[in-house]
């Protein structure tokens, strides 16, 4: 049974010759479909050239073990009348390929490792942000000194209708969210990156950061975006359902475009601050809890409140039930469900409004109201 | 005292209740092959969903679920007892033993296997569904964010463990203690050896997988905190604990994987193994090797930047071995006489296509590159160059070259010539572009995508499909020859292969090595 | 390499077929799949409502433990009729000496895991050290001591804290132990645990030694004396958790410290349970039935390494758990 060594040569060698394109295509150093983006940070060019420099000595390498292979299964194939040889065993080569492949693998280790602790010093950092990870939102918070400290959560903004094909997928499809990290470029920043319920994991290639973000634990990483632009990422660690569905925006501004933005979002702060201390009528409060609704309950409980994931809130019996209760529900979830504490996420306006919006939406007339102040009280326990 | 001149028992009770290895052998391979089709499909429905972009066909928790059975199944249903099944047939016939050292257990590591996997199944169709965290279930999403099924899971996993240990444990005593006389250990076929190695590999860390799910169990209803930093705990220990049992799990995979390949290409080459020796030697430093790198699955979990270098330090390291594994085979077919019927097809397939999967390891276990290749589909394509081209391929190869000696008929040739040109090209087709979308940024486990990654996802999806059908044509083949295929009655199947199990007659009888054959000195291993 | 291959080459006995496999096969899965169900009707279910679990569990520990019986009598039964070659009883020597170093690495995750979280997690969480530098943001208040006699939690927020969503699996319904109060009990009973294992371990030898000279009398008396040590281990096991729990509130919801406590001197204790139940049913073979000679006394000779295994074990728990 004559085999055609011909052929099986071109095609086993057809993953090498594409590696080998890969390597050239990738040479120019820009976002690429098939490579990794060196991206906008200098520790990003690092891991660029170090992933470069060990992909291309696996290629050598491997072009000559496989070169060797090709060459005796063409040569020494028995239909060429070739009688086999008999040697089986050599001290010498044995020693020569176990020690050049050590060597080789020193070259590699050396740049990898000053790469490494590069990006294991977290010190001197300008700027501080707390990243948790939430099922299935991120949660940015600016920690200054003076002023507010600014935080907020950021969700996946494409629409549902795009995800089920029922609408045409726009050009960012599931990687863009309804509020994304704003950061200064040319600076230091340093995230603290924590979850709140499961492991996540936080990845934004073009910065170079990946970090689990584990609840309960704090880990250090840190960035520092040369250029400005717009970078998306994801969620790296598989964490529930919607793993697939919380996306990473960074948009990286200039350094006074960024006080300006964290100057207007400190404003805003202060204002929630003064909200909190006032007291609604019913209809401001269900207009404004129809917004928190739609952006944070409708995914599980329906547009109409007709329920989904979660139980209907169209006479249910919670939100047409006793007022305290459904604040409970509403603050502390319910374990062991999807239903999860709102209570960390939305600031107590944005709480008070949606438990009123629920009690009076959907045929649900209950027509009590619950203020800032209640929820605050209700969180004080 | 029994007596064994008498053919197999007829009917059900023949396989239900045997003891012996050939029997049992035949009963794992096609267990796992049947598993090997469930995973398939599970499979099969994650490409399916990945074709396009857009949730098509499965709900994101139902797409977890295919993700988490599929590895699960492809690891611990067709991999593992695949390879099992095969040192049933063939450590006995390779060192002249007449059975398994302990051969009611035997039976007993077997059976423990389908109603586990059926129960396995069954959480599909639980409230909540099936585990949906992984193959590698981290805490706290397998804990307390986990519905009733893991508990299942977990025990389900226990009892694995406890067929994986008895059958290594049958293993060890077989080839310790039951080798004929004059069959030293450097004499053992290294078939022998990579098992004997991973059998140790086995008993020392299937406990400690028992360990980790043990403490899941606690952690989901008693109440502790091994895994829960509120209670002084750390959702990262479920990561230590796990891939120190994980890691070496992977060398489990592939090991006995080795000493097939190492088997088929000196018979094709008809030449001698090159470097015996040093192959043996390479086995046990990965085996060793492999108890110290596992925290290379963890790179991005934040570790000090102490523990990050000796990790990456010791990973690096098993390219070393690894790389004399692969030379030595090389060198093996150098200057022989070469054919290239099935099995030496996919063994040259394994050889080609796992080298580039290690490779791809080797790029992983570079810390500072891995935080861009982590949990990302990159690491996907790492992982199936060495499962399936590496297992899978070996596995292949090691089917369509003893099928003969075991069923007394040769398979069709051309058929499995097609098989390894339709499985080799669809393999590749499915999973070199993965690399190209992990590298551009597509994390793993996620059921839906961005536009950017859609037309190499959907090449991989044609190619998965491609990959898949082929088997079909394995198993007919198969199927084919044991049903119908030419008979044959030479010992030796193969002109060039070497060792015992070609000393008997073909097929094997049920019984063989009664008495322990006389090793001829010439013929140290083959 | 010397070659180890057995000089005597008697027919080495494979058994016929038998039902052993799989009757075990479907007590085993009957009673997993019970004991899984009725941990999940704890958790997971209704608590008015009437499930089959413990029934399942029941009927399927009953098949299995019927099974094993029948296996070993049936494996003590060939050996009597002279069936067990030399090279045979090797291969259960080797079996039961792998199967030892497999409880061996059991053991030893959850010994890792004490070490991991005793040396690394502890620290971190009150951050200290490479690895949680910044953890006090998230455990103000948190300090460091082992026995951590009070958890990131509730240091905190007090015991009903819930900072961190856990999904309300972490409560701890009893103040933790102090420390002051440890101190009493920790160190009598332990000592008193050692001191028997120790005692019984040596007891089980010379009972070997007994029945290597053939005096069946020693060999049952210091076997006797070995059983009744392992129980009266069990019953200050038994009287240690008692008080743990009652008078110390260390319960399994106390934190690392409980679980860790609990699980490695639980699965030691359920240990010691079998390797006694092992070794009772040797002195039974010998009393009542008059088993074992000088030279072929396998049964016991496994039971008694399991024996010094689990002594062992014990060794490094006092070492790790109750001493440093
Ligand atoms: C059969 C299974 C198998 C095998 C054999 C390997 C082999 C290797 N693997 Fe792989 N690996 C997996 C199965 C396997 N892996 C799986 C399943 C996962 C993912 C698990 C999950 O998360 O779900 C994984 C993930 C994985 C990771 C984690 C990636 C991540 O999640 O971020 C890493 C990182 O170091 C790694 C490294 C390696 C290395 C260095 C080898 C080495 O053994 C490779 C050595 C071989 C060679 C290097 C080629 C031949 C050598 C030469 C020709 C010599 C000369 C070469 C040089 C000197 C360069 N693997
Ligand atoms: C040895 C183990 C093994 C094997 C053999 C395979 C085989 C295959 N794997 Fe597997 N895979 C894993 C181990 C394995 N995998 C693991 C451990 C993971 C990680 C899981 C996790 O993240 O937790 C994974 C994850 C994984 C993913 C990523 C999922 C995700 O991240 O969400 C994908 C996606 O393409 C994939 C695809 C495939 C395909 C197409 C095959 C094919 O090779 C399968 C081919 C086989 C068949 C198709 C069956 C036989 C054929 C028939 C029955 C004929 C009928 C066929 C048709 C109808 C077409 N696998
Ligand atoms: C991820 C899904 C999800 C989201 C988002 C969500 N819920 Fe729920 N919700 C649930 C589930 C599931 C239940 C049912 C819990 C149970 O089984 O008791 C529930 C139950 C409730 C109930 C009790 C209903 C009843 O009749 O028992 C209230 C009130 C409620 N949610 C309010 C809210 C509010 C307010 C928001 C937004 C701020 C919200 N939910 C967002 C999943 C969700
Ligand atoms: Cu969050 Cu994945
Ligand atoms: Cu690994």
């Amino acid at each position: 049974m004559v085999f055609k060594a011909k052929r099986l040569s071109k095609l086993a060698l057809g993953p090498v010759l594409l590696l080998m394109s890969v390597f050239a295509m990738a040479a120019g150093g820009e976002v690429s479909d098939i490579n990794m983006s060196p991206g906008v940070t200098e520790v990003g060019h690092k891991i660029y050239d170090l992933h470069m420099w060990i992909l291309g000595i696996s290629t050598v390498i491997g072009l000559l073990v496989f070169g060797v292979m090709f060459y005796s299964i063409y040569y020494h194939r028995k239909s060429r009348g070739v009688t086999p040889a008999t040697f089986h065993e050599s001290t010498k080569v044995e020693i020569a390929w176990t020690v050049v492949p050590f060597l080789i693998l020193l070259a590699m280790a050396v740049p990898a490792t000053t790469t490494l602790l590069e990006i294991y010093d977290n010190d001197d950092a300008e700027l501080d942000v707390v990243v948790t990870g939430y099922q299935w939102k991120w949660k940015y918070e600016y920690l200054s000194e003076d002023g507010e400290n600014v935080s907020f959560f950021s969700n996946l903004r494409t629409p549902q209708a795009e995800i089920d094909n029922t609408e045409a997928k726009g050009e960012h499809y599931l990687l863009e969210v309804d509020e994304p990290l704003v950061l200064p470029v040319d600076t230091k920043v340093r995230f603290l990156v924590t979850a709140n319920d499961v492991i996540h994991s936080w990845w934004v290639p073009q910065l170079a950061v990946k970090r689990d973000a584990i609840p309960g634990f704090i880990n250090e990483v840190w960035t520092n975006a040369t250029e400005e632009g717009v970078y998306r990422g994801q969620c790296a660690e598989l964490c529930g359902r919607n793993h697939g569905f919380m996306p990473i925006v960074v948009n990286v501004v200039s350094k006074e475009e960024y006080a300006e933005w964290l100057a207007g979002k400190q404003q805003e702060a202060a204002e929630i601050k003064e909200l909190m201390a006032q007291t609604f009528t019913l209809d401001q409060l269900m207009e404004r809890g129809k917004a928190v609704y739609d952006v944070n309950c409708l995914a599980c409980h329906g547009a109409n409140g007709e329920g989904g994931v979660g139980l209907p809130i169209a006479g249910s019996p919670v939100a047409t039930g006793d007022i305290g209760h459904h604040l409970d529900v509403g603050i502390n979830g319910v374990p062991g469900t999807a239903m999860q504490a709102f209570g960390g996420q939305l600031n107590d306006v944005d709480m008070a409004a949606v438990i009123t919006y629920q009690r009076n939406a959907f045929g649900n007339n209950m027509g009590d109201t619950i203020q800032p102040i209640d929820v605050y009280n209700h969180k004080k326990g | 005292m029994g007596d064994h001149h008498h053919g197999p028992a007829k009917g059900l009770s023949r396989w239900l209740f045997t003891t012996n290895h050939k029997d049992i052998g035949t009963m794992y391979l096609w267990f796992s092959f049947c598993m090997f089709i469930l995973g398939g499909t599970f499979a099969m429905i994650i490409r399916a969903e990945l074709f396009q972009p857009g949730m098509q066909l499965v709900e994101p928790e139902f797409f977890n679920q295919m993700t988490t059975l599929h590895g699960l199944v492809m690891v611990f249903g067709a991999i593992m007892p695949s390879f099992v099944g095969l040192a049933n047939w063939m450590i006995p016939l390779m060192i002249g033993a007449p059975d398994m050292a302990l051969p009611r257990m035997n039976n007993w590591s077997f059976w423990i296997l389908p109603p586990t996997f059926l129960l396995l199944a069954s959480t599909l169709f639980m409230e909540g569904g099936a585990p949906q965290a992984g193959w590698t279930f981290y805490a706290p999403l397998s804990t307390t964010y986990a519905g009733p099924s893991v508990t299942y899971f977990i025990f389900c996993i226990h009892v694995l463990g406890l067929s994986s240990i008895m059958g290594s444990i049958n293993i060890i005593a077989t080839v310790m203690n039951m080798r004929a006389p004059g069959m030293t250990y450097m004499k053992m076929p290294l078939f022998v050896w990579t098992w004997l190695i991973t059998a140790f590999l086995l008993v020392a860390v299937m406990p400690v997988l028992a360990g980790a799910v043990t403490m899941m169990l606690m952690d989901v209803h008693f109440g502790t905190s091994f895994f829960s930093a509120a209670g002084g705990g750390d959702p990262v220990l479920f990561q230590h604990v796990f891939w120190f049992f994980g890691h070496p799990e992977v060398y489990i995979i592939i090991l006995p994987a080795f000493g097939v390949v190492s088997q088929i290409i000196p018979a094709f080459s008809r030449k001698p193994l090159f470097g015996y020796d040093s192959m043996v030697y390479a086995t046990a430093s990965i085996a060793f090797l492999s108890f110290i790198v596992w925290a290379h699955h963890m790179y991005t979990v934040g570790m000090p930047v102490s523990g990050e270098l000796f990790f990456m330090y010791a990973t690096m390291l098993i390219a070393v071995p690894t790389g004399v594994k692969v030379f030595n085979w090389v060198s093996t077919m150098w200057r022989g006489a070469l054919t290239f019927e099935t099995p030496m097809l996919f063994s040259i397939g394994f050889l080609v296509l796992f080298t580039i999967g290690g490779f791809t390891g080797l790029m992983l276990s570079i810390a500072p590159s891995d935080f861009q290749y982590h949990d990302s589909y990159f690491v996907v394509a790492h992982f199936h160059y060495v499962m399936v081209a590496g297992a899978v391929f070996s596995m292949t190869a090691a089917v369509y070259y003893w099928l003969p000696k075991w069923c007394g008929r040769m398979y069709n040739e051309t058929m499995g010539k097609t098989h390894f040109w339709i499985s080799f090209i669809g393999f590749n087709l499915t999973f070199f572009p993965q690399h190209f979308v992990g590298l551009a940024g597509m994390p793993r486990r996620i059921p839906d995508y961005a536009l950017q990654f859609a037309d190499f996802n959907m090449m991989s999806s044609i190619g998965a499909f491609i990959y898949g059908a082929s088997q079909i044509l394995w198993l007919y083949n198969i199927i084919a020859t044991i049903v119908a295929g030419e008979k044959i009655d030479k010992p030796k199947v193969w002109d060039g292969a070497e060792g015992l199990e070609w000393t008997v007659p073909t097929p094997a009888p049920y019984h063989t090595f009664e008495t322990p054959p006389k090793i001829d000195p010439a013929h140290a291993h083959s | 390499m010397t070659s180890q291959t057995s000089t005597e080459y008697e027919k080495y006995y494979v058994p016929e077929k038998s039902r052993l496999a799989v009757c075990a096969t479907i007590g085993l899965i009957l009673s997993i799949y019970g004991a899984a169900s009725i941990m999940n009707d704890m958790t997971f279910g209704d608590p008015g409502e009437a499930t089959s679990s413990w029934t399942i569990f029941w009927v399927g520990m009953f098949f299995f433990m019927a099974t094993l019986f029948a296996w070993f009598r049936t494996a003590i039964r060939e050996n009597i009729a002279g069936m067990n070659s030399a090279q045979l009883k090797k291969s259960y020597v080797l079996g039961m000496f792998w199967f030892i170093f497999s409880e061996v690495m059991f053991f030893f995750a959850f010994f890792g895991a004490l070490f991991y979280v005793r040396n690394l997690v502890g620290p971190w969480l009150a951050g200290e050290g490479e690895g949680g530098r910044m953890n006090d943001l998230l455990w103000p208040g948190f300090e460091y001591v082992w026995p951590m006699m009070q958890t990131p939690q509730e240091a905190v927020g007090g015991a009903s804290a819930q900072l961190m969503a856990n999904n309300g699996a972490f409560v701890s319904p009893n103040t933790s132990l102090s420390f002051a109060d440890a101190a009493v009990w920790w160190h009598w009973l332990p000592m008193w645990n050692t001191l028997v294992l120790l005692t019984s371990s040596l007891t089980c030898h010379i009972a070997h030694m007994g029945i290597l000279a053939g005096d069946r009398k020693k060999f049952n008396l210091w076997l006797t004396i070995t059983v009744v040590l392992g129980i009266i281990f069990l019953c200050l096991q038994y009287m240690e958790y008692h008080e743990a729990y009652v008078e110390y509130g260390l319960t399994l919801n106390a934190g690392i410290y409980g679980s860790t406590f609990f699980m490695l001197t639980g699965f030691h204790g359920f240990h010691v349970f079998m390797g006694m139940t092992m070794l009772l049913i040797q002195l039974l073979r010998s009393v009542i039935g008059k088993q074992f000679t000088a030279t072929d006394h396998f049964g016991f000779e496994a039971s008694s390494w399991y024996w010094h295994f689990v002594d062992v074990v014990w060794v490094f728990l006092f070492l790790f758990v109750y001493i440093l």
